[in-house]
């Protein structure tokens, strides 16, 4: 029973930005993401025959997306050494408990932070997803890229008042879906 | 009255319904609320729970999502690979 359909031509406007949050995440570099994503989506039109249509489209595509980080992490570490994590202090004089000096290391202080603001985009991302089409496109364009408003209006031809009864209706829905874990 | 007049008094009005505070509250996230628009909603919020409670909410989610520092793909990078996958369909 197919209740999905794929639509590959809506793919990059729905689901580019989320796959390249998640991929980000994971790669940390901004060209081996997008190499990574496009490839995701070619894998997908190539397979699109074999989906079906149990799970949501993104779902689908998430799953392509992991196994392509994953083969990204065999091919970097097939060279010999590269993955290998050395231990040891630079000069041979300093000495001291090492394990212990790497643990308390200030630099690495924030590595957790960072984590949860990953995850917290995560969130984001699948909350607005939630929201329909229009009201997205326009809560996006004014809170995370900061258009102004006027620039908005013209764009979808609406009102200011009509603007921010969307901002409005948006931020109430998104705040009720981040409310439990992350406000 | 004359229409003038009335207009002057209701934008000097002080206390506003809590629908025009929410409006002036989503403004303010993006830091386009006036400074009269402030006054007037930090004066409503001194007396309306329900109106701190949204605003307070509010806040909390501004904030969520520059903590989030959320990324975008680049509009070209968008393009080239929507380019790529009509190819791709029409092969």
């Amino acid at each position: 029973m197919s209740t999905e359909l794929l639509n590959p031509n809506k793919w990059v406007d729905r689901y580019s930005d989320y796959l390249y949050n998640y991929t980000i995440v994971r790669v940390n570099d901004h060209e081996v993401a997008q190499d990574i994503i496009s490839e995701t989506f070619l894998a997908g039109l190539k397979s699109k025959d074999n989906f079906k249509g149990e799970a949501s489209e993104r779902t689908w595509l998430i799953s392509i997306l992991k196994r392509k980080i994953i083969d990204h992490y065999r091919k970097s570490n097939s060279k010999k050494g590269k993955a290998e994590i050395r231990m040891s202090y630079k000069d041979e004089e300093s000495e001291g408990d090492w394990l212990e000096e790497r643990v308390s290391d200030p630099f690495d202080k924030n590595a957790e932070d960072e984590m949860e603001n990953e995850e917290l985009g995560i969130a984001i991302l699948n909350c607005l997803d939630k929201l329909n089409e229009k009201q997205a496109t326009i809560f996006k364009m004014k809170t995370i890229d900061g258009f102004d408003t006027e620039a908005i209006c013209n764009e979808f031809n609406i009102t200011a008042s009509n603007l921010w009864v969307i901002i409005h209706r948006a931020r109430k829905s998104m705040a009720e879906c981040l409310e439990e874990n992350w406000l | 009255m004359p229409r003038r007049k009335l207009v002057i008094i209701s934008s000097m009005k002080l206390f506003i319904k809590c629908e025009e505070a929410n409006h002036t509250c989503d403004k303010n996230q993006y830091k386009e609320a006036s400074f009269c628009e402030k006054v007037k909603l930090n004066f409503h919020l001194i007396y309306c729970a329900a109106c701190r409670k949204y605003s307070a909410r509010n806040l909390r989610l501004s904030r969520a999502f520059q903590k989030a520092e959320i990324k975008h793909m680049p509009q070209n990078q968008k393009d080239i690979l929507k380019e790529r996958i009509q190819k791709e369909l029409s092969k």
